[in-house]
């Protein structure tokens, strides 16, 4: 019973370190993972609408122009707050943005049928579009039946030309990635009655030069502006680094919170083997005056300990499994112990039941033979 | 003949509260190998404390203890340790079994931390307890036995080393008078081997089963000789005392 006590400290510390490092980084794993489908070559332009100063997009395409060593694609994105209709049926939450034919590239899409957005279609304004799967397969059943079809944006009726390859894999569903109309950009800002672009997204050629590339854009813009909080300029790898940093320290706190369980866990150990060395006082003095030396009965005493937080840290180790298997399986994430912290865990288990052990272990070995048969 | 045990002048002192006590008092005495001797003594006599120093238990504060041939009284403790394993073999009034470890476990220990190999181990440790006649009850836990056989056992672990010494600490302290008598017997048999034997006791009629009785009092041994020399000055002091 009491030998078991001290394992629960050693149980639930080594369960807790293993749960904690494995469920955040799993957790770490899937936002990375879902922050990398989002683009992580990806710098998004944003620009405050001002009457007075403004860069137009000739000028950005200008100055993407001077820069293709950097930059892979430009396209402006128009966001258009309107409803998609085809006859009597209406998309309520497909988003309408006006782009430009390097759009498809940028978002790493391919075309399940038709043609992409064109040049031609950009300086003619042509009223043609390019749409997802969802809306393809809500509005017209399939993707080859949607080309050629029409839709109603904004009044306007666009003619469909391309259709999106599915994206998602799970069900498409309403606002998914899926639910989508790409129109050309210079049809969409008229849409919008705005007369100048305040959105773009570039994608850059190496991604080790996010910053460069975000620093560049921002010199540029720097010169019309004037003033920094005029506009921003985020880098998706960006935002991927202080995300892993931000986990990285969350994780880190939580480790030291397992850790301190851990200690405590030792802690309860070291009280223990000081209470089973009092209460084996008589044994000790019958050993040594059956001539075990100082050694021997300090070995007997640290292995008993070490065997004690060995055995205590496996168990932890199942529970911790098992635990970190059920959480993940609750919260939908792919969790599984790491081997990195079910190896440290166990061999902190172990050298603090031989630390803590050892120094009740001492103890019991210095005892007088003549006091310690004496103590009932 | 060279003695087994030789005391020179032993002395034994505890400070308690400032005050000096003499627990050995210049204790001289020699005991020579195959001798039967009783230390007899009231409790707080000091022969507990002459018990130990004998055991290797402790080193006197002052004066000589040679132990076959040994100069024990400088040792440190695992010198001590070595030689209590080595030459002594201990018989307690508690018997001073280990409870979790079976009867053959426990016979074993004096040789296991002698570095006997395993296989001898068992094999003398089964001889010994053959010799107590517990040998088909090796597997049983001491608390499954009664008092007499738990002596037993605690004698077979004494012999178990094969030891020069067999002490004995009142060996039948806690047993009555019946299964007494045949440790006492039993005692007296391994003597005629060969054995040397002490008893510590305090109770007369247990060291007149000795053949040499040693008392012990106030620190100070007072008296020294034959069985039968005690016999007659206890028969004699009795007399004194109904005559009172």
């Amino acid at each position: 019973m009491r030998s078991f006590l001290t394992m629960l400290g050693i149980i639930i510390g080594v369960a807790s370190v293993i749960i904690l490092v494995s469920i955040v980084n799993a957790y770490m794993s899937y936002m990375t993972e879902s922050f990398a489908s989002l683009g992580t070559n990806r710098i998004s332009v944003n620009m405050v609408n001002l009457s007075t100063r403004s860069v137009s997009d000739d000028e950005m395409y200008e100055f993407y122009e001077e820069h293709t060593d950097v930059f892979d694609n430009l396209s402006p994105v128009v966001s258009v707050s309107t409803r998609v209709k085809h006859g009597s049926d209406t998309m309520s939450s497909t988003s309408v943005t006006g782009v430009s034919e390097e759009y498809l590239d940028i978002m790493g899409y391919d075309l399940a049928a038709g043609r992409n957005i064109q040049y031609s279609d950009l300086i003619s304004r042509q009223k043609v579009c390019v749409i997802g799967y969802y809306v393809a397969s809500e509005l017209y059943g399939s993707a080859e039946n949607a080309l050629g079809q029409t839709l109603k944006v904004g009044g306007y009726a666009y003619q469909v030309v391309g259709v999106a390859q599915r994206q998602s894999e799970d069900a498409m569903e309403d606002g998914g990635t899926d639910d989508f109309v790409w129109l050309p950009y210079s049809c969409a800002v008229k849409l919008t009655r705005n007369a100048v672009i305040n959105n773009y997204t570039f994608t850059i050629m190496d991604l080790s030069a996010a910053s460069d590339a975000s620093e560049l854009i921002s010199d540029f813009l720097l010169e019309t502006f004037k003033d920094e909080d005029l506009f921003s300029v985020t880098a998706m790898s960006e935002m991927l680094d202080s995300l892993n940093s931000m986990i990285a320290m969350v994780s880190a706190g939580l480790g030291g919170i397992a850790g301190i369980s851990l200690l405590v866990a030792g802690v309860g150990v070291m009280n223990i083997m000081l209470v089973s060395v009092t209460e084996r006082t008589r044994e000790i003095g019958i050993r040594k005056a059956l001539g075990a030396r100082k050694g021997v009965i300090l070995q007997q005493f640290v292995i008993e300990a070490a065997v004690q937080s060995a055995l205590g840290g496996i168990i932890g180790i199942l529970i911790g499994s098992v635990a970190t298997t059920a959480v993940g399986k609750m919260a939908g994430l792919d969790a599984s112990p790491t081997p990195g912290a079910v190896l440290v865990s166990f061999s902190v288990s172990v050298a603090i039941g031989l630390f803590f052990g050892y120094a009740p272990a001492r103890r019991a070995a210095g005892l007088n033979p003549i006091d310690a048969l004496r103590s009932e | 003949m060279e003695p087994l045990i030789e005391l020179k002048h032993i002395y034994k002192i505890y400070q308690m509260g400032g005050e000096e006590v003499r627990a050995n008092d210049d204790i001289s005495l020699t005991i020579f190998r195959g001798e039967f001797v009783a230390i007899v003594g009231k409790s707080g006599s000091g022969k507990s404390t002459l018990m130990n120093i004998i055991g290797a238990l402790d080193v006197p504060t002052d004066g000589d203890y040679m132990l076959g041939g040994e100069d024990v009284s400088e040792m440190t403790d695992d010198q001590l340790a070595a030689i209590r394993n080595r030459m002594i073999g201990f018989v307690f009034q508690q018997y001073n079994l280990l409870p979790k470890l079976n009867l053959l476990e426990n016979v074993e220990l004096p040789l296991l931390y002698a570095g006997v190999p395993a296989g001898e181990r068992k094999e003398r440790a089964l001889a010994s307890l053959e010799r107590v006649g517990l040998a088909d009850k090796w597997r049983n836990l001491p608390n499954q036995l009664s008092g007499g056989q738990q002596q037993r056992v605690s004698i077979a672990r004494a012999l178990a080393g094969n030891p020069s010494l067999i002490l004995a600490d009142e060996p039948t302290g806690a047993l009555d008078s019946r299964t007494s008598r045949d440790v006492l017997e039993f005692l007296k048999e391994l003597n005629e081997e060969g054995n040397t034997i002490i008893i510590i006791t305090h109770d007369n009629s247990i060291a007149l089963k000795a053949r040499r009785v040693v008392r012990i009092h106030d620190g100070k041994i007072n008296f020294d000789g034959d069985v039968n020399e005690y016999a007659a000055i206890l028969k004699a002091g009795s007399e004194k005392y109904t005559e009172q």
